[in-house]
């Protein structure tokens, strides 16, 4: 029998991975759609970053980043007592940084679709913007949330040069279940690496067919 | 009494465009805004409400000031007392029509006129649906509805029946001046519907390249345009008469024969077969509805 713990870790590593990044990308998103600011270029450039580059070179930068020998990195471990380097924590922001255009463009684009005259309206009838944004703005892109939300669960899931180089293969810690297939593979365990692909793929597979499902209004039709 | 003095730089259609409009606006009247697409009409109700901003100006409303450029006050769309009848309508997809209504509440405002919108704009039935499913006219009186809530003194509609048929057209009109009087409102109005015009409006203000080049009452302003209450026809005569002092002119007119009266210098100069306008103001016709 396989070991379940990669599994665990990988779920667990998306889900706070997602979560975080929820609460990130909206006010980032939000910015990024509204702002006529001259930045908008160079932050809309660092965030699709991670679509194109190498995830093992954002890997390498912050390896080299978070390393205690490093003065950045030093200065977590004293200061806040963080080891970012083959640690979960380290997985962690990595991830959120890998992940984060798959949640911010559906979000901002949500946002960007969405009739700018709703916005206005509700400033006329004497709303926040936080009561805009929370009652109006959210509530109409649901479809985009949702598609942010699981796109970012599903690349953290599938996520595999980053982890690699600032996790390493630190079972119960960092050892998520893409490592531990290549792992599985490198010690010609080749029916446990067949496992854990089959339970990656079905799953995958489920959740974006869900939202597919969804988002096509597809289930609307057995409501009511 | 709102007194309006912007001046704004628009990028038209057609390059580059100042707006710069002076005028003032009596409390409870009803302002027409008329003028071709592109003059600046909705630019100015948008400045009005705080979502633009001029590039110098004021806006002084019964005494309070929501703009001066030179003092630097500048209200928030939020601050600002205004009901705004967006040209899409603006309704919130993710409420039903009641929802709508109550969302535009201000903290701790009763909610008993929500109630009272609904049956005054005769919304009862359409209260729970979502509004797209509601039609064009239904739209148009949700938003009215919900722009009044919060019982602004300033009610702006940007061409709020274009989109609609006559019949319905006509009902939201009624609407619309009902709710203008029960609320003691000013209303400002885009239309391009001279009838409409006429019917509703206590003065028009008619703009050109972001500028009101004529405004009063709408019979003042249209009185030397289209609406100049003139019938004219083109036709050919067929017959010249001489009675005494007059000519009797016969007609041809399309299928018809028209006998018309020319007095003598008129009908000394024409012959069979000249081409002629006939022409008459409109004091006294005679109506006789057919359909």
């Amino acid at each position: 029998m396989i070991d379940w713990e990669p599994l665990i870790l990988t779920f667990k590593l998306a889900f706070i991975t997602t979560v975080l990044l929820l609460a990130i990308s909206i006010p980032l998103a939000y910015w990024l759609a509204y702002t006529k600011s001259k930045l908008k270029p160079i932050c809309e450039t660092i965030v699709s970053m991670p679509l194109v580059l190498p995830p093992t070179v954002i890997g390498f930068y912050l390896l080299i980043a978070f390393s205690p020998a490093n003065s950045f990195g030093n200065w977590l471990n004293n200061w806040l007592g963080l080891k970012l380097v083959f640690s979960f924590e380290g997985l962690l922001i990595a991830s959120i940084i890998y992940s984060l255009p798959f949640m911010v463009h559906p979000i901002q684009a949500g946002f960007t679709n969405l009739s700018s005259s709703l916005k206005d309206m509700s400033y006329v009838l004497g709303k926040s913007r936080t009561t805009t944004l929370f009652k109006i703005l959210l509530p109409n892109i649901k479809s985009s949330l949702l598609t942010g939300i699981v796109l970012a669960f599903a690349h953290t899931i599938g996520e595999f040069g980053v982890v690699l180089m600032i996790g390493g293969n630190i079972p119960g810690k960092t050892k998520v279940a893409s490592i531990a297939i290549y792992d599985e593979v490198e010690s010609l365990n080749y029916a446990a690496a067949n496992t854990y692909s089959l339970i990656l793929v079905a799953l995958t597979f489920s959740i974006l067919l869900a939202v597919y499902l969804i988002n096509g209004g597809y289930l609307k039709q057995f409501k009511k | 009494m709102i007194e309006i003095s912007i001046q704004k730089k628009l990028t038209a259609a057609l390059g580059e465009m100042l707006l710069d409009i002076n005028t003032t606006i009596n409390k409870g009247s009803l302002v027409t805004l008329y003028g071709k697409s592109g003059v600046g009409k909705t630019t100015i109700l948008r400045i009005l409400a705080g979502l633009l901003y001029p590039d110098s100006g004021k806006i002084i409303v019964n005494g309070d000031t929501w703009l001066n450029t030179t003092t630097k006050i500048n209200l928030k769309p939020q601050k600002r007392k205004v009901g705004f009848v967006f040209q899409d309508y603006a309704l919130f997809p993710n409420m039903n029509v009641k929802e709508n209504l109550l969302f535009a509440l201000n903290k701790g405002q009763n909610s008993s006129i929500v109630n009272h919108l609904i049956e005054i704009i005769e919304l009862g039935e359409l209260q729970h649906r979502k509004p797209d499913t509601l039609s064009g006219g239904q739209k148009q009186r949700v938003a009215l509805a919900r722009a009044l809530v919060q019982k602004p003194s300033i009610l702006m509609l940007d061409e709020p029946l274009s989109a609609l048929d006559a019949e319905i057209r006509f009902k939201l009109q009624q609407y619309i001046l009902a709710v203008h009087k029960e609320y003691n409102l000013t209303t400002l109005l885009i239309s391009h519907d001279i009838s409409e015009i006429l019917r509703m409006s206590d003065k028009v203000l008619e703009l050109e390249h972001g500028k009101i080049v004529r405004q009063g009452t709408p019979n003042e302003v249209f009185n030397h345009k289209e609406l100049n209450a003139k019938f004219q026809f083109t036709g050919t005569i067929i017959e010249i008469e001489k009675q005494d002092f007059l000519f009797i002119l016969t007609v041809r007119i399309g299928k018809d024969l028209v006998k018309v009266v020319a007095d003598e210098s008129e009908g000394a100069q024409l012959i069979i077969g000249d081409k002629i306008l006939v022409s008459s103001k409109a004091f006294n016709p005679i109506i006789h509805k057919i359909g």
